[in-house]
């Protein structure tokens, strides 16, 4: 669109941000490993990585709201410190925060003014802030009624202040942190207008994204983060959606999984037209239409966010959607009565979570009683009609512990001393040996060390094998490929088509999960 | 009800609502800036006390309330740094406070005055004595107004008017200058505070200082100006009816004053006429009025009628995070 | 992998806390004037130098074994309930209903009915601000503390009124029948030869205390309830994936901390006054809060700190007689402080001890 605006602009002018080998740990995890990065000024430059790459951290210590381990921050070729936010404000950065900073029942004016008040008194900063918010509404299109009550606002509209916010406090320097993700898609190109007008204005702007199509709308330079690394900087004009795509799902060694001939069976879940509105009045599912079939894999690939994570939780029981389910041949209740974690579990479903530090596991518990979580009502674990058997259920849990390579195989450690991998085991092995008709799996590697995903792996096939029927969803692409005997991908609470791991390849993927449906290949 | 009658009912409710004025202002100061605090009634009984001692040492009221509002700072501090830096569970924090008072104040009262912990009556200058205001005498008489200018407006100890003076300026202070707009955004969301350079621990602390003042102000009253001595467990549940006349205000100034004349009245009607008749009919208890503070505030929190919203980020201690 | 061994957490911390109570304790008696040192050896000595002494001392430990594990049901499904005082009063009223309406032959057939009694009660209190709290969000510490104050505005105008002894003045009912009287403890062991205090009153309902703590030990880490309760309480969001219903949850636990709180009333009501008094509660309830976090929520250790703060309260009456520079509200002091540290303060000692022990394993590793 705008890219080359700034070619006049000789190339030894110092950028307007540079940092210089940045790391940052966070206990045992290292979410920025020896970041460096230059971004000249008047452009935008986006940072794009998949969620947990460490983008969000990077942009954090930039902001002063995390101090580094390691590196240096300059600001228009200065060397400075920024040990907290009033720092980065007074050195010119302002920061568009992925969940905003406002105060819900303050006016605009007042969210706008709150810490750059002129003095003691309230009116008179709050007089001068209306001009102020006057002049830049029509210098930037960033139209808000100053009087509005900031709840009262769309989510659009608050991004707006909160951008107001940082021009206020003249900021010539604004990070963005995945703008688009809460709004709709008239509402982010409004945002992009907006942004190409600052940058016109001079203003230089770091847009955090893990959306392709975002990158190459608007950036003119562009860097992949992975995994805490920068894997490449690059300009736009030179690189493409396919490219990018590769570089941020990594080509990593593939970790081979042997895996025999699927032989799908008779269907056991079927949805037809699933909906589901969250508590925001977010419509997440969009009228979803999916069979799944004994002893295979279905894998949902899709970028974080675009309705994977609620058709799991719709299907295990605890978000209310709406649309025909069936199981097994028998209706299934998608809301009310009947709909919940424990009746999906008493009907066969497992379900391994997303997030199994909330969510799949107990963190205070023992391992044991986490080896029960979720069953713990199921017969097979009393003792007697008063009294569960928890000798029973310690037993049982030392040998899956056993079986699934937990490590420490100690039944009585909390599930929070376990690495992050051995506590994926918990819950899959739990999950697994409930031995359901069908397990939904979510990100089953998630923050998990190699040879543990590559045993977990192995016990989802084995799954497949005895006609366990999984749905998979994962945001790794190549986990995905390694696993699925069928793909199907989500965009935008949409299935946007279905293809055979043999028939397609990575960059068809990617695209349809970036919402780009080729013409036929 | 004769027209005198329901002045002097008046007059005893205005003199019941300030200690609870006072104490319902220092709840809003902490709460509105996210810290609760159930500890305004030891807080209270604390600076009760040293008011009195302090007044009968020195035989001055106003040096007592001085002496009660740093005793009264004291525990508010406290509070803060168990429930701001230590990360402390702030209900815990306020109760043991609440229970230090009433040991503390009958400790030292009966180590002091050996009276089981009542203080010597103060006399003189070491208590608040009514002040007569010009011309309350001269229009006595004059129907209507002359009894509500000299018996209800006139006649009042000087708390009593600082009270009043108070609320506008603590409305003032929260919604017409930067600290109360900085106060107010801490409560609500202090990482909006944190991410704007300003020290959400620093402005918590600040509006403590306010809630140890005012806190002092309204158990120095209860010794000094509507009793003459200090007696065990004087501040007798006060501080949480003061609570409760803040959520009923809806964690508002001038509402608050609401509420506090309200429950004030509901006092003194309790205390002027136990047993209410009805149109002969029902007999409304003496326990029942007493109790209807309460009963009122129940209703409100639970959304009956009205809406109950504190402010957001009340009792939950801040941590840093993205 | 923990930062910390079991040890120090479950003992080395509370002990610090406690030490650091006494120590500025000690120094408001000194401030006094008076031998703190002569204080705790006149309070250790009243509360256990005599079977009197003693029989105190348990009496008040069963209040507070009560109320705290009361609280302490309540806290493991994250409910922060602090209207034991007003449960607990409720629920002498439903004892005294029980035990006035029927002559009963014999304690034994009486007292099933007035736990039953006492526990409707303190659980029908806490019922209210349950379902405020899980059916409408009303912030249940307020709500129960606003309960208390209700609580005994109704006792004062039930023993003003229609429980009132006929022709008194006392606000009390008339004595419960001899078949309502609970043996005590010189009843109970004088059969076997030992010797008890006749004026101690502690009773039978010490046993029920004990009894209580088990089963409370029993539910919390034995049944599917219990299971329940506490993966709601340290996990909100784990909950709703495993199915757990938070309103039910919330509900239950509620009412089996009111009749908890509720059963105090066998003790006090029944055993001790043998009549419904004003204000029998006498703020045990408001200290279950502080034994249940001085016993970390384990029926043990709240046994363990009822005993202690059934000593200090003791120890506290004797303090009488033999100092009497002292009040005996220097007890609310020792036990106010020794929540400050136990409970809001316990991050002061936690945090430098942790980095202690870090640095303390880095070295050995």
């Amino acid at each position: 669109m705008a890219e080359g605006q700034n070619q006049g602009r000789p190339d030894t002018a110092a950028p307007a941000i540079e940092l210089t080998g940045i790391s940052k740990a966070f206990g045992p995890v290292q979410a920025n490993k020896d970041i460096s990065i230059r971004v000249m000024p008047g452009t935008i430059h986006g940072i794009i990585g998949e969620n947990g790459a460490g983008k969000s951290t990077l942009m954090s210590i930039l902001y002063g709201f995390y101090k580094a381990d390691a590196g240096e921050i300059f600001i228009n070729g200065n060397k400075t410190e920024i040990p907290d936010s009033q720092a980065a404000i007074a050195a010119g950065i302002g920061m568009v925060f992925q969940h905003f900073k406002l105060v819900q029942n303050f006016t605009v004016l007042e969210n706008v003014v709150l810490g750059a008040e002129e003095g003691a008194m309230l009116r008179p900063s709050l007089a001068k802030a209306r001009q102020l918010l006057t002049d830049l509404a029509d210098e930037y299109e960033l139209h808000v009624d100053p009087d509005s009550i900031v709840e009262d606002l769309s989510v659009g509209h608050q991004q707006r202040v909160e951008i107001l916010k940082a021009l206020y406090r003249q900021a010539d320097i604004l990070i963005l942190d995945e703008p688009t993700g809460v709004l709709t898609p008239a509402e982010a190109d409004q945002l992009f207008r907006i942004l190409a007008r600052l940058r016109e204005e001079g203003k230089t702007i770091i847009l955090i994204t893990h959306k392709l199509r975002e990158i190459m709308e608007i950036t003119n330079t562009v860097s992949v983060m992975r995994r805490g690394e920068m894997t490449a900087t690059v300009k736009t004009s030179e690189t493409s959606p396919e490219h990018l795509a590769e570089l941020m799902v990594g080509r990593k060694v593939l970790l081979h999984v042997d895996k025999p001939k699927a032989n799908p069976g008779e269907v056991v879940l079927d949805l037809k037209n699933l909906r589901y509105v969250d508590e925001q009045g977010v419509e997440r599912l969009k009228g979803i239409d999916l069979t799944l079939r004994k002893g295979e894999i279905l894998g949902i690939a899709g970028v974080a966010g675009n309705g994977q994570s609620a058709l799991l939780e719709v299907l295990g029981g605890y978000a209310d959607g709406t649309g025909e389910a069936t199981l097994k041949g028998a209706p299934l209740p998608l809301a009310g009565r009947g709909s919940d974690g424990r009746s999906r579990r008493h009907s066969g479903i497992g379900h391994v979570p997303e997030d199994r530090q909330n969510e799949g596991l107990i963190m205070e518990f023992t391992a044991w009683e986490n080896m029960a979580f979720g069953y713990h009502h199921e017969p097979e674990y009393q003792k007697n009609p008063l009294l569960m058997d928890n000798a029973g259920i310690q037993a049982k849990a030392a040998a899956s512990m056993e079986r699934f390579d937990v490590r420490p195989p100690n039944p009585k450690l909390k599930a929070k001393n376990f690495s992050g991998g051995n506590q994926q085991k918990i819950v899959v092995a739990r999950e697994i040996e409930a031995h359901p008709d069908v397990l939904l799996i979510g990100q089953p590697t998630r923050g998990v060390d190699i040879g543990a995903i590559e045993f977990i792996h192995q016990q989802i096939i084995d799954l497949r094998d005895q006609g366990v029927a999984i749905l998979l969803v994962s945001v790794e692409l190549d986990e995905i490929f390694s696993l699925s005997d069928r793909i199907a991908v989500m965009f935008d609470g949409h299935i946007m088509g279905e293809r055979m791991p043999d028939e397609t390849d990575e960059k068809e993927v990617g695209l349809l999960m970036a919402g780009i449906v080729e013409k036929a290949a | 009800m004769d027209f005198l009658q329901l002045i002097l009912t008046l007059d005893s409710t205005v003199r019941l609502s300030v200690v609870l004025l006072f104490a319902c202002l220092a709840g809003l100061f902490s709460e509105k800036s996210g810290v609760v605090d159930i500890g305004l009634e030891g807080k209270m009984l604390i600076s009760a006390f040293v008011a009195a001692a302090v007044a009968y040492e020195t035989g001055s009221a106003w040096i007592g309330v001085l002496a009660g509002c740093a005793a009264s700072l004291i525990f508010a501090m406290i509070h803060g740094v168990a429930s701001i830096i230590y990360r402390g569970d702030q209900i815990i924090s306020g109760v043991a406070l609440n229970f230090l008072a009433s040991g503390l104040t009958i400790v030292l009262g009966h180590a002091i005055y050996k009276k089981g912990g009542q203080t010597p009556t103060l006399t003189g200058n070491a208590r608040f004595t009514e002040i007569t205001l010009p011309f309350a005498d001269a229009v006595r008489d004059v129907p209507v107004l002359g009894p509500i200018y000299s018996e209800l407006i006139s006649g009042q100890t000087a708390l009593v008017y600082l009270a009043f003076a108070v609320v506008p300026a603590v409305w003032f202070l929260l919604y017409r200058t930067r600290f109360g707009l900085r106060l107010r955004a801490v409560g609500e969301n202090p990482s909006s505070v944190d991410t704007a350079g300003i020290s959400v621990v620093g402005m918590r602390f600040k509006a403590l200082f306010f809630t140890g003042i005012l806190c002092g102000i309204a158990g120095a009253y209860l010794s000094t100006a509507q009793a003459a001595f200090f007696g065990r467990e004087m501040s007798a549940g006060r501080g949480y009816i003061a609570l409760a006349a803040l959520i009923f205000a809806n964690w508002r100034p001038l509402q608050a004053m609401g509420a506090s004349l309200l429950f004030g009245l509901l006092e003194a009607i309790s205390n002027l006429y136990p047993k209410i008749d009805v149109f002969g009919v029902v007999t409304i208890p003496v326990q029942f009025t007493q109790a209807l503070p309460y009963i009122l505030t129940v209703v409100i929190l639970a959304g009956f009628i009205g809406k109950a919203s504190p402010p957001r980020s009340v009792g939950v201690p801040y941590v840093k995070e993205n | 992998m923990d930062k910390m061994p079991r040890w120090a957490d479950v003992a080395l911390i509370p002990l610090i806390n406690i030490l650091l109570a006494f120590i500025l304790a000690g120094l408001v008696v000194l401030a006094i004037g008076q031998n703190p040192f002569d204080m705790v050896y006149f309070m250790i000595k009243g509360a256990l130098g005599s079977t009197r002494g003693i029989g105190y001392t348990l009496y008040y430990t069963t209040n507070f074994i009560f109320t705290g594990l009361a609280f302490s049901v309540a806290m493991h499904a994250k409910l922060f309930n602090i209207g034991g005082e007003g449960q607990a009063a409720v629920g002498g009223i439903g004892t005294a209903l029980v035990l006035l309406a029927v002559p009963w032959p014999h304690w034994t057939l009486a007292l099933p009915f007035a736990v039953i009694g006492a526990a409707v009660f303190g659980a029908g209190w806490a019922a209210i601000p349950a379902y405020l709290q899980a059916k409408r969000g009303s912030h249940i510490v307020i709500t129960t503390i606003m309960f208390n104050f209700i609580a005994g505005a109704l006792s004062i105008y039930l023993l003003n009124g229609v429980l009132k002894k006929p022709d008194q003045q006392a606000a009390e009912t008339r004595q419960f029948g001899d078949g309502a009287h609970l043996p005590t403890f010189n009843e109970m062991l004088s059969p076997f030869g030992i010797e008890f205090s006749k004026s101690a009153p502690v009773n039978f309902s010490f046993v029920l205390a004990i009894a209580a703590a088990v089963l409370v030990w029993l539910l919390i880490w034995r049944t599917r309830l219990g299971y329940d309760i506490r993966a709601f309480g340290n996990s909100e969001s784990a909950t709703a994936y495993a199915g757990i219903s938070s309103v039910r949850v919330t509900i239950i636990a509620m009412l089996i901390s009111g009749g908890l709180s509720g059963l105090l009333a066998i003790n006090v009501v029944m055993g001790e006054a043998e009549r419904l008094i004003l204000n029998f509660v006498e703020g045990a309830g408001f200290m279950g809060i502080a034994v249940a976090l001085m016993g970390r929520n384990h029926p043990f250790g709240i046994v363990l700190a009822a005993f202690l703060f059934g000593m200090l309260n003791q120890g506290g009456f004797e303090l009488l007689w033999e100092m009497p520079g002292i009040s005996r509200e220097m007890v609310l002091v020792i036990q106010a402080l020794i929540i400050i540290f136990t409970g809001a303060l316990v991050n002061m000692t936690r945090d430098p001890l942790e980095r202690f022990f870090i640095r303390m394993n880095k070295r050995a590793g």
